[in-house]
This record gives structure tokens, C-alpha cells and sequence, in this order.
């Protein structure tokens, strides 16, 4: 038996190199990933330090945004991201809930699958896709039956008629929150549906033991098992909607104003971006752009943070 | 009404809506599809992939943008997959005990989610305003940052999906830590890290708003990567925003394109995940 | 073909890798062979995070010989295993403490190399391990580790090592296949031939019948009782039967001490302790 022999000590010491080598190297690519969210930071506010220092914290409560005479202030946007956020979790959660609801309870096995692919693939079209689609299908589409409806139904109405207020134009901030909707829906579905799923068995046959009906176990025993979870899911869905770009850019109509009606034209923060970045002109302006991103990034930050936590919470319950 | 019926009731109720709900959400797929195919087929040509983007008014192809956005794609995933296996394979294998990890995990969790146009924020920043213009190099690092926790997440899930068992079996042998994992647990966890891959290839290939301020755009064919390169999302956003209607069909044909692509990465992505979950 | 003399036992001398092993692991001063058991624990301590698995246990078992460790489950006779190779090191929340020598060498010490050990300790598990590669792929896996072999030479390992495993037959017209694709017994006698493809020294085996039909388990043991005459073997299992038929001596071990370690035929027939005579005829466990 001839064998190329191998230097015991000699091939240990590599072996033992190599392993301390590639610990090292996976962990340097692991902190690359941290450091990535602080340089993010860091460049953020470099690039919106000039219009920080100009306009203080007065920046975030002025509505005023004038590239001509240099006047920049945050409300319109701030205001625009939350609102569509806001009508798009209201539209978004409840539907949400009520297909996890059928996909874990009442949905027949052999529909399982390809509904739950079919919602997938919902969550994997691009957002430009929901925009072009919101631009020339979806908002045509409610100018001429749902904005109409409204207008007629509740215009008229004391407090609640200024929501519904002026003429259908198709697009504006309500076409901008159903689209986010129809967005967010696959993403906090299957958070839900996961999470549902996490309910022990026992649990579950135990309420229907005493005579619960489905919806009463979903009700009574589901959720509160799994509120954590839920609450997370739906955070995660309202991150996805406070940044979403595309498709808001596309339906709101890019109008710098805050309206009371939400069938008027306004804008968000992504979409103040995406529109005026490349064409802005001036430190003081991109520098305003980045103080925008910097609101969003915060903002969306905070949200994904918590959300982050509610899902790691209804993990450890789960573990335990 | 007996207490009993009401409550058969409410249950009816409450069923019916779930129901409801869930043909509420696949009527939108459906709608978007249809609608995709409606007015992308009629637009779909042989120009479309021979002829350039054209100037407003006339009639031309997307050549340049199809080139631009796979060359960025294909760059993106080339950096950002390595970079995101490695991390994921530290937090998967070395992450026992240590207290860094799970704030790195953390942090990965946030950068999976956040806003893809502040990524396209961050590139200009550091690339765009040092180099002084806009280039496909600073597109494709943009795509990269959102490839990596995409890649983190599914390394380090399909890595944990392998059995312990294996792991020990692997180390009785002698066999060195790094060779575990690299001969052994990567080849175990294959089909789901490929899956992750995919599915990260998906999501940027069909991202827009990164790219807006990092490759910009370019009307015509061009192969330097240090220069605006064209790229189908944000032709598509330019075209369709557009008044002309040349301009608006070349966008719908361009949307069918991509959602076709992206919509068959997943489907295989998938097939390919729900096969390696019965391997393991 | 490979000529059988050629096989692991009559090649273990002529092996390059081993002389640079012994002479790391020997002693300095080196008793008569033969005179002094292949391994000795002595005191060793084991804790899983604070809990103590194993408290104190001493005992020494020669080569080429069978021992059986017995006990109920949770007893530490898995961990006593798994201390031998260090293979719980895996896990930073483990750790051991006291002396375990392998030829009088402890190889407990923190400068003994980890992966030197572990190819000179054979450990094979509960369950099948297959690697997620093909049959001949399993087999070269662990030589390859230490060896650089020329083609023919390698495929003769291969085939010295699933033959001693009782496995060649079955699979030399498949080598190419999935080491998955494999039945259970077949995936297990594998996993020992890989583990005896590396010619270790001495070999554990982690209850490898445990998971296995009454068929393939009698092929383990028969192939157990085969290549004791070349290994040090250590087996934990939970059959007493099994314990009885294949091994040499036997240690009972409860609650992660070591009741009573005596030759197997007076542990079963008649153990000097109360609650070993009660274990092995059954009435708790």
C-alpha cells in the first residue's frame, strides 16, 4: 500500500488554520450585514445634514415645498405615507385575516396548496407591476364606480363628507391606499397563516371539545394565542406599505398639498423621491430628498423593529 | 332565536367572509394577470427584443433594457450571494452562545424589509456622488444589498433545517469545522439555499426604485458598466408615465416580460423548496 | 479486485498515517503492551450547562474486545460515548472534566487535536447518517480527509470497507447512487463501513440497532461480533439481550454513575449490586 503521506502535526495546524480562517471569514461577511444598517444611517444623514441644519426640527411640521424659492418642509410627504399606510391596513388587515382564516380552517386540502401558491405569487409581482396596473386599470376603474359611489353616498354627510370631498379623479391618496392594500394582503396573510399554524393541536380540539363552533375557536382560542404573532405580521405589512415606491408613485398624482378629502391627488415620501430626485437641482433641495429618506427610513425603522419583536415573542410562547 | 342558532349563525357569517376574502384576493392576482396579458401580448413583437429603446413618436424594441437589467441582475446576485451565504452560514453554524448574533439577526430582519429606494439612497451616496455620475456599477451594488439579507435569511433557515446528526457524524470522521460545512451541510442544505437564490434573483429583478438614482437610464445600447446603463423597471416607469402611446405599449409588453420571468422563478423556486423539505 | 490481506487489519501497521498518531499520542514512559488497557476514564465529569450527566465515572476496557454500557435512558451512557471523541464539543454550552487515555495518552488535554482524535475514535449513531452524496462518495469522504490515494488504490479502500461492513455485495452495482436511496440497514451498515474506512482504533456505537427491523439488527450484531477482532469497540444500547449476546464486559450505569462493570456473563447471572440485578432482570428501567 503506497500512501502520499500526509504530515500529522503539519496537517492539523492547517486543518486548524483553515477552520480559524473561515470562522473569521464568515463572521467578517456577518458583521458586514450589521455595519451595512449603520452606513446606511450614517450616509442618510450626511446627505440631509445641509437641509437639517437649515430648517431644524420645522422641517417635519411644514407644508410648504417650493424648489424655486428654496422652502422645503416634510408634512405633505409625512403626512401622504401615513395616510395611504393607514387606508391600506384598514383594507388590507381584515381581508388578510379572513383568507388566513380559510386557508387554516375551512379551506378543503386538496385547495390548500394552490391557494396558498396563488398568494405567493401575489407577493412576488414587482411593485411596478401593482403601479402600471393601478395607473391604467384599477384607477380608471374606481373613477368611474367606486369614487363616484362615495361621493354620492357620504359627501354629503357633516365631518365625514370632507373625506369624500371634490371630484373623482381616479387617482389620488384612497386609489393609493387600496393599491398598497391589495400589496400588503399576501405578506400579512401568510405571516398569519404561519402563525395560526402554531397553534398546538390540542388546544385547538380542546375548545372544539366543549362545542365551540369554528368561528368561536378562531375567535376565542386562535387569536389570543397567537396575538403576538398577528400584531408582528401586520406591522411587517405596515413597513411594506409606509416605503412601498412604485406603485404609490404611479396612482397618487404627486401633488406637494395636504387635503382633507381623501379622493384628492397628494404625495409620500417614496414617492416625492422617486419623482424628483434624479431632477433636483440645488444642495439645498437633494439635501431636503434625503431628509425625507432619512423621516422614512426612522419611521420604518421603528415599525419593523417592533414587529421584529412581536414575532420573536409569539416564537419563544411557541418554543416554551 | 335559541343562543345556539345565533351562534350557528355567527359562525356562518364569519365563514362565508373568510371565504369571501379569499376570492377578493385571488380575483386581484387574476385581474393583474389579465390585465398584463391583455395589454401586453398585443404589444409583444420581434422588435421588442432586436431594437432599441426608441425616441418618443416612433415605434422600436427593448433590447438595451432587457441586456441592462440582466447584466445588473446577474452582477447583483454574483456580489451579493456569496456575501449573503457566508454570513447566514456564520449565524447558522457559529451562532450558538454568542450575543452578537442575534442582533445581527435582527438587523438582517430590518434590512429584509426596508424601504428598497432608501437603498437606492445609500448607493448614491456613497457611489453616485463620489464617482460623480450615475453608472451600472452603483445599480448593481444597489440590487446586491437587497440580494444579501435575502440570502442571509434563507442560508442560515435551509442550513438549521439540517439535521444535528449530520453535523456530528461529519465531525466523528475527523473532519475539520470548515470542511463540515463547506463539503457536507452546504451540499445537504443545496436545494434550499439554490431557492433562496432564486427567489432573491426574483425580487431585484424586478426592483425599480434602487435603480432610479444609481444606473438612472440610457436610451441607447451601451455595455459600460461605468455608465448609465438601461434597465426594464425603470423604462417601464419612464414609458409608461409617458404620454406617447408607443411608449405606454412598449411598458405593458416590458411589465408582461418581467412578470413572466419572475412569476416562473418562483414557481420553480418553490417546486425546488417543497422537494428539498421532503429530502431532509 | 482487492486482495482481503490487504484489507484495514494487516494494513494498520504499514499505514504511514499511523506511526506519526502513536508517536504524538504515546507517553514517555511506555509500559509493556498489551499490559495496559486501550482506554481508561478515570473521574470524569460531565455537565450540560450546570447539570451534572456524568459524576465521577471511572473504568477501562482493552482492545479488541466488547463493552456494553447498559442503563435506563438518561443514565449518561450515551454521554459516556460522546466524551470518548469529543464530539460534544460541538455544542459550547457542554463540557467534561477528568481524564480519558487512550493508550495512556488523555485525550482530554486541550492541545490534543480534535479532528486527530476523532479519526483515530469511530463513532457510529442512533440513526443512519448518510452524507447527501453517493455511496462511494461516503465511503472516500473520511479517507480522503487524510489520505491522497491514486484512483485504483481508493477504489480498493472502498470496497475493503463496505465488504467488511457486509454491505459490498448489496451495492457494488450502485456505488454511483445516492447514499440516501439506501434502506435503513443498509444506510446504517454504511455508515459503519465509513466509519471504519478511516481505520480508526477503537469504535462507538451509539445504540446502531436501536432504529433498525429484528432482521438487519441480527446482521449489525453478527458483524459487531466480526470486527471485534480488530477494533476496540464500545456499544451503548438499551436491548440487554443485544448487551448479552455481543458484548464482553458490561457496565450498568444509573443516573450518570457507574453501578457495576463486570464481565457480561456476571452481570447478567449474578451482578454483586441490588439495583443492577433488578435492571437486567427487568423490574425497573
Amino acid at each position: 500500500m503506497i500512501h502520499i503521506d500526509v504530515n500529522i502535526a503539519g496537517w492539523a495546524r492547517r486543518h486548524n488554520f483553515l477552520d480559524a480562517l473561515f470562522r473569521a471569514g464568515t463572521a467578517g461577511f456577518a458583521i458586514v450585514v450589521l455595519l451595512l444598517l449603520g452606513a446606511v444611517l450614517l450616509a442618510l444623514v450626511r446627505g440631509a445634514w445641509p437641509a437639517l441644519a437649515q430648517f431644524g426640527a420645522g422641517f417635519l411640521v411644514t407644508e410648504a415645498w417650493n424648489p424655486v424659492k428654496d422652502r422645503f418642509g416634510a408634512l405633505a410627504p409625512i403626512y401622504g405615507t401615513l395616510t395611504t399606510a393607514a387606508i391600506a391596513m384598514l383594507v388590507g388587515v381584515p381581508i388578510s385575516f379572513g383568507i388566513a382564516v380559510f386557508l387554516t380552517e375551512t379551506c378543503p386540502p386538496w385547495l390548500k396548496r394552490p391557494l396558498g401558491i396563488a398568494i405567493e405569487l401575489l407577493a412576488g409581482i414587482p411593485s411596478i407591476i401593482y403601479g402600471i396596473w393601478g395607473l391604467f386599470i384599477f384607477a380608471p376603474f374606481l373613477q368611474s364606480t367606486l369614487q363616484p359611489f362615495l361621493i354620492a353616498t357620504h359627501g354629503e354627510l357633516p365631518w365625514i363628507g370632507e373625506l369624500f370631498a371634490g371630484p373623482p379623479f381616479g387617482i389620488g391618496v384612497l386609489t393609493a391606499g387600496l393599491v398598497l392594500a391589495i400589496m400588503v394582503l399576501p405578506f400579512i396573510t401568510s405571516i398569519m397563516r404561519d402563525v395560526f399554524e402554531t397553534v398546538p393541536p390540542m388546544l385547538r380540539e380542546s375548545a372544539y371539545g366543549v362545542g365551540a363552533t369554528t368561528w368561536e375557536v378562531v375567535w376565542n382560542v386562535v387569536l389570543p394565542y397567537t396575538r403576538a404573532g398577528v400584531v408582528g405580521g401586520v406591522m411587517l405589512g405596515l413597513g411594506r406599505a409606509l416605503g412601498e415606491t412604485m406603485a404609490v408613485t404611479f396612482v397618487i398624482g404627486n401633488a406637494h398639498r395636504i387635503s382633507a378629502s381623501v379622493l384628492a391627488p397628494g404625495t409620500t415620501i417614496s414617492a416625492t423621491l422617486a419623482n424628483e430626485f434624479t431632477e433636483a437641482i440645488g444642495e439645498l433641495y437633494i439635501s431636503s430628498l434625503f431628509a425625507l429618506g432619512l423621516i422614512l427610513f426612522a419611521i420604518t425603522f421603528i415599525v419593523l423593529a417592533l414587529a421584529r419583536l412581536m414575532l420573536a415573542r409569539l416564537k419563544r410562547q411557541a418554543g416554551s | 332565536m335559541t343562543l345556539y342558532a345565533r351562534r350557528r349563525i355567527r359562525n356562518a357569517i364569519a365563514l362565508a367572509l373568510s371565504g369571501a376574502a379569499m376570492v377578493f384576493g385571488v380575483a386581484w392576482l387574476a385581474a393583474i394577470l389579465w390585465a398584463l396579458l391583455a395589454n401586453g401580448v398585443s404589444a409583444l413583437s420581434i422588435a421588442m427584443f432586436t431594437q432599441m429603446t426608441p425616441p418618443p413618436g416612433s415605434a422600436g424594441g427593448l433590447l438595451n433594457a432587457i441586456y441592462g437589467s440582466a447584466v445588473m441582475t446577474v452582477i447583483a446576485t454574483l456580489i451579493g450571494a456569496p456575501v449573503g451565504v457566508f454570513a447566514g452560514t456564520y449565524l447558522a453554524e457559529y451562532g450558538e452562545g454568542s450575543r452578537l448574533v442575534p442582533v445581527i439577526r435582527f438587523v438582517n430582519d430590518i434590512l429584509l424589509s426596508a424601504p428598497s429606494i432608501i437603498v437606492g439612497l445609500f448607493v448614491y451616496e456613497i457611489m453616485v456622488v463620489q464617482v460623480g455620475h450615475f453608472s451600472a456599477w452603483a445599480g448593481a451594488t444597489a440590487l446586491a444589498l437587497i440580494v444579501i439579507p435575502v440570502v442571509v435569511r434563507t442560508t442560515e433557515d435551509m442550513l438549521r433545517l439540517v439535521p444535528n446528526s449530520l453535523r456530528e457524524a461529519t465531525a466523528a470522521l475527523g473532519t475539520p469545522r470548515w470542511k463540515i460545512v463547506t463539503h457536507v451541510l452546504y451540499r445537504a442544505a443545496l436545494q434550499g439555499m439554490v431557492t433562496g437564490a432564486m427567489l432573491a434573483v426574483a425580487r431585484i429583478s424586478g426592483e425599480t426604485a434602487p435603480l432610479l438614482f444609481t444606473a438612472l437610464n440610457n436610451q441607447f445600447w451601451s455595455t459600460d458598466l461605468d455608465a448609465p446603463m438601461a434597465n426594464l423597471p425603470v423604462v417601464i416607469f419612464q414609458f409608461a408615465l409617458s404620454p406617447y402611446e408607443d411608449w405606454q405599449k412598449l411598458a405593458w409588453s416590458g411589465a408582461l416580460l418581467i412578470t413572466f420571468v419572475i412569476l416562473i422563478l418562483n414557481v420553480v423556486a418553490r417546486a425546488l423548496a417543497s422537494r428539498s423539505k421532503k429530502l431532509v | 479486485m482487492i486482495d482481503k490481506t490487504m484489507s484495514a487489519e494487516p494494513a494498520r501497521t504499514a499505514d504511514p498515517i499511523r506511526p506519526p498518531v502513536s508517536v504524538a499520542t504515546a507517553p514517555t514512559e511506555t509500559p509493556a503492551p498489551g499490559a495496559r488497557p486501550k482506554v481508561e476514564i478515570r473521574d470524569l465529569r460531565f455537565f450540560y450547562k450546570s447539570f451534572e450527566a456524568l459524576k465521577g465515572v471511572s473504568l477501562a476496557f482493552d482492545d479488541k474486545s466488547v463493552t456494553a454500557f447498559i442503563g435506563p435512558s438518561g443514565c449518561g451512557k450515551s454521554t459516556l460515548l460522546r466524551v470518548m471523541n469529543r464530539i460534544y464539543e460541538l455544542y459550547p454550552e457542554q463540557r467534561a472534566t477528568g481524564e480519558v487515555l487512550i493508550d495512556g495518552r488523555d485525550m482530554l488535554a486541550p492541545d490534543q487535536d480534535l479532528n486527530l482524535l476523532r479519526a483515530k475514535v469511530g463513532m457510529v449513531f442512533q440513526k443512519p447518517t448518510p452524507f447527501p452524496m453517493s455511496i462511494y462518495d461516503n465511503i472516500a469522504f473520511g479517507i480522503r480527509l487524510y489520505e491522497k490515494l491514486p484512483k485504483g488504490e481508493m477504489d480498493g479502500r472502498v470496497e475493503a470497507a463496505l465488504d467488511q461492513a457486509a454491505l459490498w455485495d448489496e451495492v457494488k452495482d450502485k456505488l454511483g447512487q445516492n447514499g440516501l436511496s439506501l434502506s435503513g440497514g443498509q444506510q446504517q451498515r454504511l455508515c459503519i463501513a465509513r466509519a471504519i474506512a478511516v481505520q480508526p482504533e477503537i469504535l462507538l456505537l451509539d445504540e446502531p440497532a436501536s432504529a433498525l427491523d429484528p432482521i438487519t439488527t441480527s446482521k449489525i450484531e453478527e458483524l459487531i461480533g466480526e470486527l471485534k477482532s480488530r477494533y476496540c469497540i464500545a456499544i451503548v444500547t438499551h436491548n440487554m439481550q443485544q448487551a448479552a449476546r455481543i458484548s464482553d464486559r458490561t457496565a450498568f450505569m444509573y443516573l450518570g454513575e457507574l453501578i457495576e462493570f463486570d464481565d457480561t456473563a456476571t452481570i447478567f447471572t449474578h451482578p454483586s449490586n441490588k439495583m443492577t440485578e433488578e435492571y437486567v432482570t427487568g423490574r425497573f428501567g
